[in-house]
């Protein structure tokens, strides 16, 4: 039986791959390539097996995850779609909800579309809210499309009608049609892919899941393929967006589950930090070449929520993207990253981001032919990195390069030195991610008094301890595989599926036997797609009403009990509800009575996966006290000064050992900067732990 | 002090000016994850800020409508003066829907709630949210004086030390035709300003602060400052404009003389037409509040909102004017006027900063209050059928008006900040049926940029069964204009499925059999239509937004048979 199991994230810059056989991890970087990334995974798959000395019949499981979705959504590279609707309503994706995402911008940009108003076909039928037939479909007016559908080569088709979430039949004699006459051309129903209320979203996500359908299943396919001619014969499960894992199947089928797959990752390998190190309230910092991800995490649990907008066009304002209606570990993703762009804006103020050099070219300092200067070539203009040591001494980094586009683009019409420029970069991207840590707790009713932060990603280390120090956090974690802390996640990931359908209910007519039935239903589908993928293991599931005030817009969730609900549960439901909105708001609303706007049926494997003890790296050899590896000039961000930092390499530190800042501790994937007043202590895990002096 | 000391404490003040924007953008999104009224947890339409022991707004959440801008911003000072500052208890919920003393008709309630910390008051939060019903004719024109619109609430205690006041809210449950929604959006406004006391307290903990009064003066004088250097930027001088209004019982002109000085920008309205027998009239709160709005959106829209960034913009606003309606006047649906006083302040400001403004736009939103049941169909119906009582409002949008260097936006509320409902949500809490509701083509002004596409909508109850609309459409008889050669955005249409064409203003029967029709006006073009890049031309005929008749007629381009671009004949066309 092959134990060793595999976990490959592609994201914008970096392929991140990690495999752990026998309690030994082996982790490696390797670039991006976003024309073919399956070659960028080939490639790690072979350098991992070479490095770890593992055999690729020894695989037992192959995890995956992969902006590849998010990326075609963004920069409008998926298949040509059409859109089948209820005629009368071909302009839901395009209307929204008739809204600016800003009040006093005259000049705001909405996002496009992604099927323009030719390709959004309307097709006579129409049903009522409770889905009786007020209209019926008019088959012969779809299959009179058939022959335009061909004409405009359409690759992929979506079906949105109204309330067909509550019957979704026409939906799927539309799908019998349009198969019949199109054989290959996939179809996505909403009634499948979001069966929940509200059309603009539901419409929303079905096209996108349509726009990325065809893109997703050749790519996993040839993935498949090519893993199989390296001799690796294991199961393949994709990440989803909510945190557990599929198989290919089903992501072939519901793609855009996938979208945000790798900071589901990093969210999850935090929350299993979290649990090791016994800490209860976290905020998760994933810096990686192009975004950051700042996630919640309170008792071991990433903060989840239903809803997600895609690809913003308005430089990631809420309200400017695409609306996207699936389960999701929440969290705010900003365009700060290593790669990210500096520029000095019309009014003479350094802005980083949103814009990135990504992979190709990358940073100057990449030496590709990048010209403009990003945060890695600030880090490295400030001392922070050894450009001889930088990916694990894979790639020379270019110091003059780094040099010269920072002066050129910043420094120069600033009247700053490259190094100033350089400061002046870092400090304003370390603020805006404080800041929308800041927004984001905010939003989400928590605090960070007390939290711990857990930095991970190529750049999450570098810039911990100011992100901490801005957003007042006095504690820092790195744990070991930081770099490649969304990979590791994979690996503990259960395989797990939601599923969400809306019934609406009200307690002063509570039809037990109709929810029973439905929850029977969703517990049936979500564990055949688990089965799949968990050969026999023990499974856990939970149960979730979403209920409200009668009248009230926005639901809150109240756990169920897994077990058929009886006549006597029902009293118990409704004070579960008062109380968990008491917890919310204050105080319950006399009086109202409460209705249940939808259900979701959680079926996982048990956390496994997770070791007691620390998994012992390649990287873990014991050394009974710290000594530098050398120093480096390093310009301080707060003061400006410029003096030698020791350097130290994490291979080298033992559990026990105390560095006080400044410091920097190396290791391939990352740095761990100690910044002055802080100090350093390496536990018995082998995780880095940063502590702010009281002064 | 130092210098890097005074720098960090300015970079300090920076720091909580930015929490407290945060503080009452938690207040907003309380409400909105509270409210009962889609009015509110839908659309959007409230606002929510902190103000100073004085009366000054200090932050204004980010999330809200412009309407309630300067109106809510005023509002406080009323609260203060009948309940001082200092007879407020910790848990005290103050409120009013008073037009004159809140945001200009009794739909909007306003809530004020004192902020204590180590047991003294340090500040006040106050919201203004829209709520679907409170009694009297509804949400429409037809009332002849305030008394008819609505049941009037002068500024009461709701919450005594946290106790409910149950007089109060028996006296508003026996008063609207949505007991529960109405008591549960008390509750909601509550517990909204109570999540921002929470809030603020932290940030006072946090920072060590005592009062908010020295933050107060910086967050003053940082946006005094930089308001005036905004209108510094206008050219001096006085600039003048009038728009139209189908008005209720005769066309309405909105005239405005706008003088750009050092210390501010004022805006006269003499020559505006005289007051409406009918709700149309304008409290001048909230004409102060679009008439600002408009001006900020061009002049200083980076600017945070607050007392001294709102100051500098004064309006003189003459007695017996509409925009002036003093009590009693009948003013339920005020913004379908006031929606129009960006368009007239943008008119004014295209003669100093043409390329910083756009052109007119559909602006008064075209909302649809529906009622049904038995208050629409009585008895003499005898034993036909009745639609279940329902009483439902959504907010709708034309196209705005095209913009310097873009196309105006398609079906999008301007200048109002609301959003809109799912249709499959009004469809669930109302037997009705929308059977159209999507772009109407050729609608959008024709210019070198166009003009936004407007949406049409029809509209039945369920069965086809008699309702009816309580009309409050403008731009019908006077469509949006254009600006540089732009053409004017098409007229606004209401009208029965039937054919016949109904009152723009007022309550009207749809009968048995039939539907509501209606054609939302279009934004106005800007520039020359010739001068429309003709890759743009061809889009919008692809897309069926414009006909290839009025892209040969106005625009001056060829359209091909196969649907590309005729460069020969488009050539030709244009000379």
């Amino acid at each position: 039986m092959p134990t060793a199991r595999l976990a490959v994230d592609i994201g914008g810059t970096f392929t991140d791959l990690a495999l752990e056989q026998d309690g030994k991890r082996t982790t490696i970087k390797v670039l991006t390539t976003p024309a073919a990334p399956e070659q960028g995974v080939m490639a790690g798959v072979h350098e991992i097996l070479r490095s770890s000395a593992v055999a690729a019949g020894d695989i037992g499981i192959v995890i995956h995850g992969t902006t590849l979705a998010t990326n075609a959504v963004i920069e409008r590279k998926g298949a040509r779609t059409a859109l089948f609707t209820t005629q009368g309503f071909r302009d839901v994706i395009a209307m929204g909800n008739e809204s600016r995402y800003d009040q006093y911008d005259l000049n705001i940009v909405l996002p496009e579309p992604l099927v323009p108003r030719h390709l959004r076909l309307p097709v006579p039928e129409r049903l009522d809210n409770e889905g009786n037939v007020l209209l019926p479909l008019d088959i012969a007016a779809v299959r009179a499309l058939v022959p335009m559908l061909k004409h405009e080569k359409v690759e992929s088709i979506a079906v949105g009608l109204l309330h067909a979430f509550v019957n979704p039949a026409h939906e799927r004699r539309v799908r019998d049609v349009l198969t019949g006459e199109l054989p290959g051309i996939p179809v996505s129903l909403s009634s499948e892919v979001s069966p929940e209320m509200r059309e603009w979203e539901r419409f929303s996500t079905t096209v996108a899941n349509a726009y990325v359908q065809p893109l997703m299943a050749r790519y996993l396919r040839e993935l498949a393929n090519g893993l199989h001619d390296l001799g690796i014969a294991a199961p393949v499960f994709l990440m989803l967006s909510g945190g557990g894992l599929t198989t290919i199947e089903t992501a072939c089928r519901f793609p855009i589950r996938l979208v945000e797959s790798g900071p589901a990752g990093g969210a999850i390998f935090s929350a299993t930090i979290a649990r090791q190190c016994g800490i209860a309230n976290v905020l998760s910092f994933d810096m990686g070449g192009t975004t950051a991800k700042i996630c919640l995490i309170d008792n071991g649990k990433p903060q989840t929520a239903r809803a997600f907008e895609i690809a913003r066009v308005g430089r990631f304002r809420k309200g400017s993207g695409l609306p996207l209606r699936i389960p999701v570990i929440e969290m705010v993703e900003i365009g700060a990253g290593g790669g990210s762009i500096a520029h000095v804006d019309t009014m003479g103020r350094i802005a980083v981001g949103p814009e990135s050099a990504g992979a190709d070219p990358g940073p100057a300092c990449y030496g590709r032919g990048g010209t403009e200067p990003a945060v890695t070539d600030a880090n490295l203009a400030l001392g922070r990195y050894d450009p001889a040591r930088f990916a694990g001494g894979t790639m020379r980094l270019d110091a003059a390069a780094a040099h010269d586009a920072l002066l050129a683009q910043v420094g120069g019409r600033l009247g700053l030195t490259a190094e100033m420029a350089a400061l002046g970069v870092v400090e304003m991207v370390d603020e805006n991610m404080a800041n929308a840590a800041r927004v984001h707790a905010i939003e989400s009713g928590k605090t960070y008094a007390g939290r711990t932060l857990i930095a991970f990603g190529g750049g999450g280390p570098v810039h911990a301890c100011r992100v901490a120090e801005k957003v007042g956090i006095q504690r820092v974690l790195v744990p070991s595989g930081a770099g490649v802390g969304s990979a590791i996640g994979f690996l503990r990931a259960p395989v797990g599926y939601e599923v969400v359908r809306s019934l609406y209910q009200r307690f002063s007519s509570f039809d037990v036997m109709a929810v029973n039935t439905l929850l029977a239903d969703m517990e049936a589908e979500a564990m055949q797609v688990v089965a799949q993928g968990s050969f026999g293991a023990p499974v856990t599931q939970h149960r979730i009403a979403y209920m409200r005030y009668v009248g009230q817009g926005h639901e809150i969730p109240v756990p169920l009990p897994t077990h058929p609900l009886g006549e006597e549960n029902v009293p118990e439901l409704r004070a579960a509800y008062d109380t968990e909105y008491t917890r919310f708001y204050d105080r319950p609303v006399p009086g109202s009575d409460v209705e249940i706007m939808s259900y979701a049926v959680v079926v996982a494997t048990m956390a496994g996966n997770e070791p007691d003890m620390p998994i012992a790296g390649d990287d873990a050899v014991f050394v009974p006290e710290a000594t530098p590896s050398g120093s480096q000039l390093v310009r301080d961000t707060t003061t400006g000064e410029v003096a030698p930092w020791s350097v130290y390499d994490r291979t080298g530190l033992a559990p026990g050992v105390r560095i006080p800042g400044p410091a920097i501790i190396a290791e391939d994937e990352t740095s761990t900067l100690v910044c002055q007043g802080w100090n350093a202590t390496v536990n018995g895990l082998g995780y880095i732990e940063l502590a702010l002096e009281n002064t | 002090m130092s210098k890097e000391t005074a720098a960090l404490a300015q970079i300090h003040r920076q720091i909580m000016w930015n929490r407290l924007i945060a503080v009452v953008e938690e207040q907003a999104q309380t409400m909105i994850r509270t409210a009962f009224s889609t009015t509110v947890r839908e659309a959007g339409d409230l606002s929510a800020g902190i103000f100073d022991l004085a009366g000054r707004m200090m932050a204004q959440a980010v999330t809200g409508t412009p309407g309630h801008v300067n109106s809510m911003a005023e509002s406080v000072g009323h609260f203060l003066r009948k309940f001082p500052a200092d007879t407020m208890q910790p848990g005290d919920h103050y409120i009013t829907n008073d037009p004159w003393l809140g945001t200009g008709h009794l739909h909007d309630l306003t809530v004020v709630t004192p902020a204590f910390h180590h047991g003294g008051i340090v500040g006040l939060f106050a919201n203004t949210a829209h709520v679907i019903d409170v009694g009297g004719l509804g949400m429409g024109p037809e009332g002849r004086s305030v008394f008819e619109e609505g049941m009037y609430i002068p500024i009461v205690k709701c919450f005594d030390r946290g106790q409910p006041n149950e007089t109060f809210f028996d006296i508003i449950r026996a008063g609207s035709r949505l007991p529960v929604e109405l008591e549960g959006d008390v509750y909601s406004l509550c517990a909204c300003n109570d999540a921002g006391v929470h809030r603020l307290v932290e940030m006072l903990d946090e920072f060590e602060m005592d009062s908010l009064d020295p933050l107060a003066n910086f967050i003053f004088e940082s946006s005094h400052r930089a308001t005036l250097a905004e209108i510094a930027r206008i050219p001096k001088g006085t600039y003048r404009a009038e728009i139209n209004s189908d008005g209720y019982e005769a066309p309405v002109t909105l005239k405005a003389e706008m003088t750009i000085l050092d210390d501010g920008i004022e805006v006269n309205y003499a020559g505006t037409s005289g007051l409406s027998s009918r709700g149309i009239n304008v409290p001048p709160a909230y004409c102060r509040a679009y008439s600002c709005f408009g001006i900020k959106c061009v002049v200083a829209p980076e600017i945070p909102n607050n007392w001294a960034s709102l100051a500098p913009f004064r309006m003189k606003i003459p007695d017996g004017c509409i925009l002036n309606a003093p009590h009693p006047y009948p003013v339920s649906v005020r913004h379908v006027i006031g929606h129009l006083l960006p368009d007239l302040m943008m008119g004014c400001l295209h003669q100093a900063v043409p390329e910083r403004v756009t052109a007119e736009g559909a602006s008064a939103l075209w909302n649809l209050p529906l009622r049904g049941g038995s208050s629409v169909s009585g008895q003499a119906r005898g034993n036909r059928p009745v639609v279940p009582d329902f009483e439902i409002i959504t907010f709708n949008s034309g196209g705005t008006g095209a913009r310097p260097t873009s196309d105006g936006l398609n079906a999008t509320a301007f200048p109002s900040g609301v959003r809109t409902m799912p249709v499959e949500a009004t469809e669930n809490v109302a037997p009705i049926v929308f059977w159209t509701k999507e772009l109407r083509p050729d609608s959008g002004g024709a210019g070198r940029t166009r003009g936004g596409t407007a949406q049409i909508m029809e509209v039945g109850a369920k069965g086809d069964l008699e309702f009816a609309v309580n009309a409050v459409y403008d731009r019908i008889a006077n469509a949006p204009k254009g600006r540089e050669g732009g053409l004017n955005g098409a007229a606004g249409v209401i009208a029965l499925k039937s054919g016949k064409t109904l009152r723009t203003k007022g309550f009207q029967v749809i009968p048995d059999g039939d539907r509501l029709v209606l054609k939302l006006p279009g934004g106005a073009g800007m520039g020359d239509p010739a001068m429309r890049d003709p890759a743009l031309v061809v889009r919008d005929v692809r897309d069926g937004l414009v006909s290839a008749n009025n892209a040969r007629d106005l625009y001056q381009v060829a359209i091909a048979d196969d649907g590309t671009l005729d460069t020969a004949a488009t050539t030709k066309l244009r000379g």
